[in-house]
């Protein structure tokens, strides 16, 4: 395999020095974008492969393609630092440990579109990231990465700093340019307006993610070539019931189970039940699916929402309720849900009390029958992707663990609490 | 309570606004440094920041209320995050909740008497590698353990 790259400098105790990252070879991808056209560098990042890494695995290179590229038109880039997904953390951890790449790839990127002004829309609780990308940026500008007439090339860029204010669905994209111009944060329809062609301010917007963007950087600095060698990396965010949670990069397309042994296996005494393989929007698969590769291709899997997603593997072992967990991830988007549309907003509620009875001994036997109609209700019907994040987890435990909610409603109890506990 | 907001704040949301091409844009920011001086978003304070940006209050109003991290009434001076997320609750934060509330003797919502401390549940923080974890003010806490959480506490003043 070849060596790590996008995490192998988030340990170095400079993190976020400019000079330490220019001493390694950072803002070259800079240079060299601004020696080509900026036609030339999205086709640069088209040829790479790189497809995004919010989570809709759209290409990159395709997506900046949409941007008109008429210069008398105003345009934006967009950076979804929001990470919100549950399981997902992979963002923040690049954002504090290797700042000035990001920087650099949105400079990129905003060259590439012909943007003279970027935004980076960051989640509020990342605090620490905050103060890190404050200082990268200020550091950035005065050795003129950022600013006006960057390394003597004409082209300018201001790149400011945004906020979220706590609200997971801000992160989705057309949610998330509302709140970027100071709106309840809600979905915007699209069609018609993509974006790409009416965004911030209805100007063309360039909306990528903070890995995307990380990815963006190497992919310039490196060439496209070097960068298909390294085998498609991504960053899997592993958590759960595995030894050593963490941040992973490992080739596109690995396997549920060699990402658990990255993660340092199971704890000692424990068996694998289940997995969400790509955050809590997609499907929970069980053991049967272990040698499942994580990609984007898991959407062809015959089970109803199995998808990459932003690459969260959230590990599940013997000691699981499942019932509790999808109970836990239904609340989650009920929470989260904006309200604009009537199935999510009401659907979700539903389900909860659905849940909120067979967890507490009340449950029937028409329950299962009960949710499983609601989720279809659910699907397809939603505003947004958020809505339909719900169904996936219901369909999937039915279908592969609707013994465990049999009993939980013959019972009133659960066995595996207990096993927890011992 | 603070009635009004100081000339300080008022510059720095003029900067947040000198920063968009549209200054509703600075409106999150502008409400974060207005809650951090008052403590609150009184109404009172809404107004000022409506009138700063230019804004109808009720649309600060409405825009305020749709996010979580705004407040409409005083808490405590460090406000606990304790993550009930999937990976949290694989990890235990049931049992770090029950000691929370316990060491604290409040509720969840609830501030001590002291007003030193707020605590609330979170959504995934993306700290997920650290479960169960816990933000309280700007920091991150984790991997927690009922044990460990006296120490923790007994840093904020
Ligand atoms: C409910 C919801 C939440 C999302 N949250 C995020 C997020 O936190 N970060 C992110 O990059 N993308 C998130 N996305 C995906 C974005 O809508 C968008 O596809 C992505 O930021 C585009 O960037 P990319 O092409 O670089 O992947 C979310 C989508 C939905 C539907
Ligand atoms: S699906 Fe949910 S989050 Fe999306 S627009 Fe509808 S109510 Fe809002
Ligand atoms: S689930 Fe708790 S930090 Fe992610």
């Amino acid at each position: 395999m070849a060596e790590s790259f996008l995490l192998k400098y988030i340990q170095e105790p400079d993190h976020g020095e400019v000079d330490a990252y220019v001493g390694r070879g950072g803002y070259e991808g800079l240079r060299r974008a601004l020696g080509m056209a900026p036609a030339q560098v999205i086709e640069e990042v088209e040829t790479s492969g790189l497809r995004g890494r919010g989570g809709a695995g759209f290409g990159t290179g395709r997506k900046w393609k949409f941007v008109p590229t008429d210069p008398a038109v105003t345009k934006y880039l967009v950076v979804n630092a929001d990470e919100g997904e549950p399981g997902t953390f992979k963002d923040r951890t690049l954002i504090e440990g290797d700042p000035h790449r990001l920087i650099e790839g949105i400079a990129i990127g905003s060259y590439a579109i012909g943007a003279r002004q970027a935004f980076i829309y960051l989640r509020r609780e990342f605090h620490q990231g905050r103060a890190i990308l404050e200082r990268a940026i200020a550091q950035a500008y005065a050795k003129g990465y950022l600013g006006r007439n960057i390394q003597g090339s004409g082209y300018d860029l201001d790149l400011v700093m945004a906020t979220g204010a706590g609200a997971y669905i801000a992160g989705e994209e057309t949610a998330l340019l509302e709140s970027l111009e100071g709106r309840r944060a809600m979905p915007r329809l699209k069609p018609p307006f993509y974006p790409a062609v009416k965004g911030l301010y209805m100007q063309p917007t360039a909306l990528n993610n903070v890995e995307t963007l990380c990815h963006v950087a190497w992919i310039l600095a490196k060439g496209h070539q070097w960068y298909r060698d390294q085998g498609s990396p991504i960053l899997y965010s592993i958590s759960g019931h595995v030894r050593r949670p963490g941040v992973y990069e490992l080739p596109l397309g690995t396997t549920i189970r060699k990402g658990i042994e990255a993660a340092d296996g199971l704890h000692s005494g424990r068996t694998f039940k289940a997995c969400f393989p790509g955050g809590s929007s997609s499907a929970i698969l069980p053991a049967n699916f272990l040698d499942t590769p994580m990609d984007y291709d898991l959407a062809k899997l015959d089970v109803y929402g199995s998808m990459l997603g932003s690459a969260a593997l959230i590990v599940m072992d013997d000691t699981t309720c499942l019932v509790e967990v999808v109970a836990r991830t239904v609340e989650f988007y009920r929470e989260e849900s904006c309200g604009k549309c009537t199935p999510c907003r009401e659907g979700t509620v539903w389900i909860s009390q659905v849940f909120d009875r067979i967890l507490h001994g009340a449950g029937r036997l028409e329950d299962i029958e009960l949710l499983d109609g609601i989720a279809r209700g659910m699907t397809g019907t939603c505003f947004c992707p958020l809505g339909e994040s719900v169904p996936p987890a219901i369909y999937s435990t039915l279908r592969f663990f609707r013994p465990e909610y049999e009993h939980h409603i013959k019972t009133g109890s659960c066995d595996v609490k207990a096993l927890a506990r011992a | 309570m603070k009635a009004a907001l100081s000339e300080a704040s008022k510059v720095e949301i003029r900067r947040l606004m000198a920063q968009f091409p549209q200054r509703q844009s600075a409106l999150l920011g502008a409400l974060f440094v207005a809650q951090d001086e008052a403590g609150a978003l009184y109404p009172e304070i809404i107004a000022e920041v409506a009138e700063v940006i230019d804004l109808p209050v009720s649309e600060v109003t409405s825009v305020a209320s749709f996010y979580h991290l705004y407040r409409f009434s005083p808490e405590g001076r460090h406000l606990i995050q304790v993550c009930t997320n999937i990976s949290c609750l694989l990890s235990g934060c049931d049992r770090v909740l029950r000691a929370l509330k316990q060491r604290l003797d409040i509720e969840m919502g609830g501030t001590t008497p002291d007003g030193r401390f707020t605590l609330k549940t979170a959504e995934c923080l993306a700290a997920c590698e650290t479960a169960p974890m816990m933000m309280v003010g700007p920091d991150r806490h984790g991997p927690l353990a009922p044990e460990n959480l006296d120490e923790i506490l007994a840093r904020y003043g």
